[in-house]
């Protein structure tokens, strides 16, 4: 019992400071300009000016090209949301905010500098982190790891640092998990992807504080085409940490990340993100893992804003005895739409998956869950477990389920569960008549929605998912 | 000196009259017990008291020290200091007692500056009172509560929130017999000067632990009896029949 007190000490000292440290909101814009970009557009030349600023090997620049090709030749995706306002013209595919990639924050530009700052990033980095990288619009600005993990071979760095200075390492893992013929959104990445991180952890060794890193978009119609690879090789353990905030614009800016994992033989592969856009982005990223022979893999993801979002990370479970859980939470505002889900695919015997997905719809928000479950013919006793709690908080509030089953294996078994409540009177009523404000009852009652998953983020993440929950509710004003 | 006088109320739910003026005054120190048959409107006038947004006010008026709370939202009349144990409090999953208690103190008490663990101190002293285990300050809101313990953490709050004026909806049904006592117990210790009670009853029985200044008899939305407490023997034994209205 006194743990538990403590722990709600530590909370609620915890709030304070963040709201000194963040009370400017994330939706602030900075008067910074980039100090060079390829325009509006995009064709062969502006892929060519990318490679070519960037200095690249030959053999990425082609790469480039050929995904630019299959981007050009796939068609939009149909099933999902309607992304017909997305405006492939008007969209600026690269900035380059600074010439330097820095190593200490002293030496990035000020006034990023103040931005991470105001996000509260270098306080976070010194108390929690074991290294974080720092984006700013197309590039990464910043970035750091402990000495004790450098010196045991650990690599993190943005993924164009990394290019540079551990080809081939890169060479091994880029664009094999995603594939960039896998979707249209993926062909984009591969064209004209900059920034993101890469992280290698060598062998046995287990990091135990987390790896971040910070995305920040600040000019409207960008677009942000990060490309992260993780690699756990055999028997390491880590836990890489993403967020990503964008200011608050009136025109449309797209992102469309690649997330490529590899959790190797005995691994244990944990990957957390927590994206709070602005209502004019659209979201649109792959992110995938390659789980190996009694691997572990997590992921865990909070999202937030945005105006489409669409979201399923997917895990192959490739050996025997690899798990993967999927924990999703997500909060459609006013005018967004929220399509995520998970896949889990089963591909050898043994192997476990476990999906939870939360969603909350305010006003006419929309949160869809849409799944694949795949069982292939000699997973052989596999285990999945799904489950889907949606929470509407107005009367035209929207949550749909597209569980999508394929089972091929007599012996694997799962389950699917589904709930959906409504945020009610009744329960608004109590905790007003004690006192509290509507919009702080609405939050109370949305976090305690989201308790059973609460535990299962960082507490740091925790409170910001608290804080931006309770921002969202302030924003709405009433509700019922 | 606490006052909450209540005027000529007149409220309708899903546009159907159920209170037809209702008056009556509940003091500082003063103990009231509110009896009635089934649907009378006693938990009606509860729940427009705290001003519940299904219930309309029709007519008349609720003032408490000279304020009028009579168009005022829940947390307003809450902050004024108007409390209302429910007759089935409802369940809140996933919202943790410690911080809703703590959310509730600070909103009712910006003026103390109680730290969190003396704070929660005093609720795990409370519940012990209550006969609630400690273990409870983690639980959620009446979540999986049964019947008396949701009463007994209504009771609770009571002592925890401090409130000027005390309306408890039927805290006695339900109870086993030792509950009965602490809960009694918990409501003279809080009884002062300062606070007033308005309790909602079918039985004598717990107005024989605490003892009414006032009884009142609501039936089909209209007070048709006031007297003392051998009003409210008279009603168990002889029932409401004998009451023409
Ligand atoms: N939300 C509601 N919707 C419809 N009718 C309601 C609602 N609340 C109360 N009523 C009706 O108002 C009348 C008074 O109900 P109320 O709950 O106030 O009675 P009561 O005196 O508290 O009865 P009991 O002793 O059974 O608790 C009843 O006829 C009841 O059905
Ligand atoms: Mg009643």
């Amino acid at each position: 019992m006194e743990v538990e007190l403590s722990k709600e000490e530590e909370i609620e000292r915890l709030v304070e400071s963040l709201k000194d440290s963040k009370s400017s909101d994330w939706e602030f814009h900075d008067k910074y300009n980039p100090i060079y970009s390829t325009g509006k557009g995009l064709n062969k030349s502006v892929v060519e000016e990318i490679s070519e600023i960037k200095k690249e090997p030959d053999w990425m620049r082609r790469m480039r090209l050929k995904a630019l090709e299959i981007f050009q030749s796939k068609p939009m995706p149909t099933w999902g949301p309607d992304l017909s306002g997305i405006d492939w013209e008007n969209t600026t595919y690269y900035n380059r905010p600074d010439e330097r990639k820095s190593q200490n924050w002293d030496d990035v530009p000020d006034q990023i500098k103040d931005t991470f700052q105001k996000l509260g990033i270098p306080e976070m980095e010194q108390k929690y982190l074991a290294g974080s990288v720092a984006q700013y619009e197309s590039e990464g600005v910043y970035h750091s790891l402990k000495k004790v993990w450098e010196d045991k071979g650990v690599v993190f760095m943005d993924l164009d640092s990394a290019v540079k200075n551990h080809p081939d390492l890169v060479k091994d893992y880029f664009c094999k998990a995603v594939p960039f013929t896998d979707n249209k959104f993926a062909a984009l990445n591969g064209a004209v992807w900059s920034g993101g991180s890469f992280l290698y952890v060598p062998k046995g060794v287990h990091i135990d504080m987390p790896l971040q890193t910070y995305f920040r978009m600040n000019n409207e119609s960008t677009g942000q085409f990060e490309h992260t690879i993780v690699v756990g090789d055999e028997g390491s353990k880590v836990h890489y940490i993403e967020g990503c905030t964008a200011p608050r614009w009136d025109k449309d800016s797209l992102h469309s990340a690649i997330v490529e994992i590899y959790a190797q033989r005995d691994s244990d592969v944990r990957y957390t993100s927590v994206q709070n856009w602005s209502k004019s982005v659209y979201n649109m990223p792959t992110k995938r893992a390659w789980v190996d022979e009694r691997a572990k893999m997590e992921w865990v993801g909070g999202s937030l804003g945005s105006k489409i979002t669409m979201i399923y990370p997917s895990s192959y479970l490739r050996g025997p005895y690899a798990s993967t859980s999927n924990l999703n939470i997500s909060l459609a505002g006013a005018g967004t739409v929220k399509d995520t889900g998970a896949k889990a695919i089963h591909m050898a015997p043994h192997t476990t998956s476990k999906i939870i997905a939360k969603s909350i719809s305010i006003e006419d928000g929309k949160a869809i869950y849409r799944g694949l479950l795949r069982m292939n013919k000699g997973a052989v006793d596999s285990r999945s477990k799904v489950q889907c709690d949606a929470l509407l908080i107005n009367d035209d509030s929207q949550s749909l389920t597209f569980p999508h089953d394929e089972i091929y294996e007599p012996t694997a078994t799962f389950s699917h569960e589904a709930s959906v409540g409504k945020i009610g009177t009744e329960e608004l009523t109590y905790l007003r008549s004690r006192g509290l404000s509507e919009d702080e009852a609405s939050s109370m009652i949305v976090l305690g929605f989201l308790d059973d998953v609460m535990k299962e983020i960082p507490m740091e993440f925790a409170i910001e998912m608290n804080r931006l929950v309770k921002l969202e509710m302030n924003k709405l004003g009433a509700v019922g | 000196m606490v006052e909450l006088k209540i005027t000529n109320l007149r409220a309708s739910v899903e546009g159907k009259e159920i209170l037809k003026g209702v008056d009556f005054d509940v003091k500082g120190g003063e103990i009231h017990a509110l009896m009635g048959p089934n649907g009378a409107g006693k938990s009606t006038l509860g729940n427009v008291l705290i001003g519940h947004p299904n219930y309309a006010i029709e007519g008349g008026s609720i003032m408490l020290d000279g304020n009028n709370l009579t168009e005022k939202t829940p947390e307003e009349r809450a902050r004024a200091g108007l409390f209302l144990a429910f007759q089935s409090p409802i369940s809140i999953p996933g919202v943790k007692i410690s911080s809703f208690l703590r959310t509730a103190y600070k909103q009712l008490h910006p003026e103390d500056k109680v730290t969190v663990t003396e704070f929660f101190n005093r609720v795990k002293e409370h519940l012990r009172f209550v006969g609630l285990d400690e273990s409870f300050m983690s639980r959620s809101v009446n979540d999986g509560f049964s019947g008396g313990e949701r009463k007994r953490f209504e009771i609770l709050q009571m002592a925890i929130l401090k409130p000027k004026i005390v309306v408890l909806d039927e805290i006695d049904s339900g109870l086993d017999v030792d509950a009965l006592r602490l809960v009694a117990e918990e409501i003279i210790k809080y009884h002062n000067s300062e606070v007033g009670f308005l309790i909602i009853t079918h039985y004598q029985r717990i107005l024989r632990n605490i003892d009414p200044d006032f009884v009142h008899i609501l039936m089909n939305g209209k007070i048709v009896r006031n007297g003392d407490k051998s009003l409210a023997l008279k009603i168990e034994e002889e029932g409401y029949d004998w009451i023409k209205e």
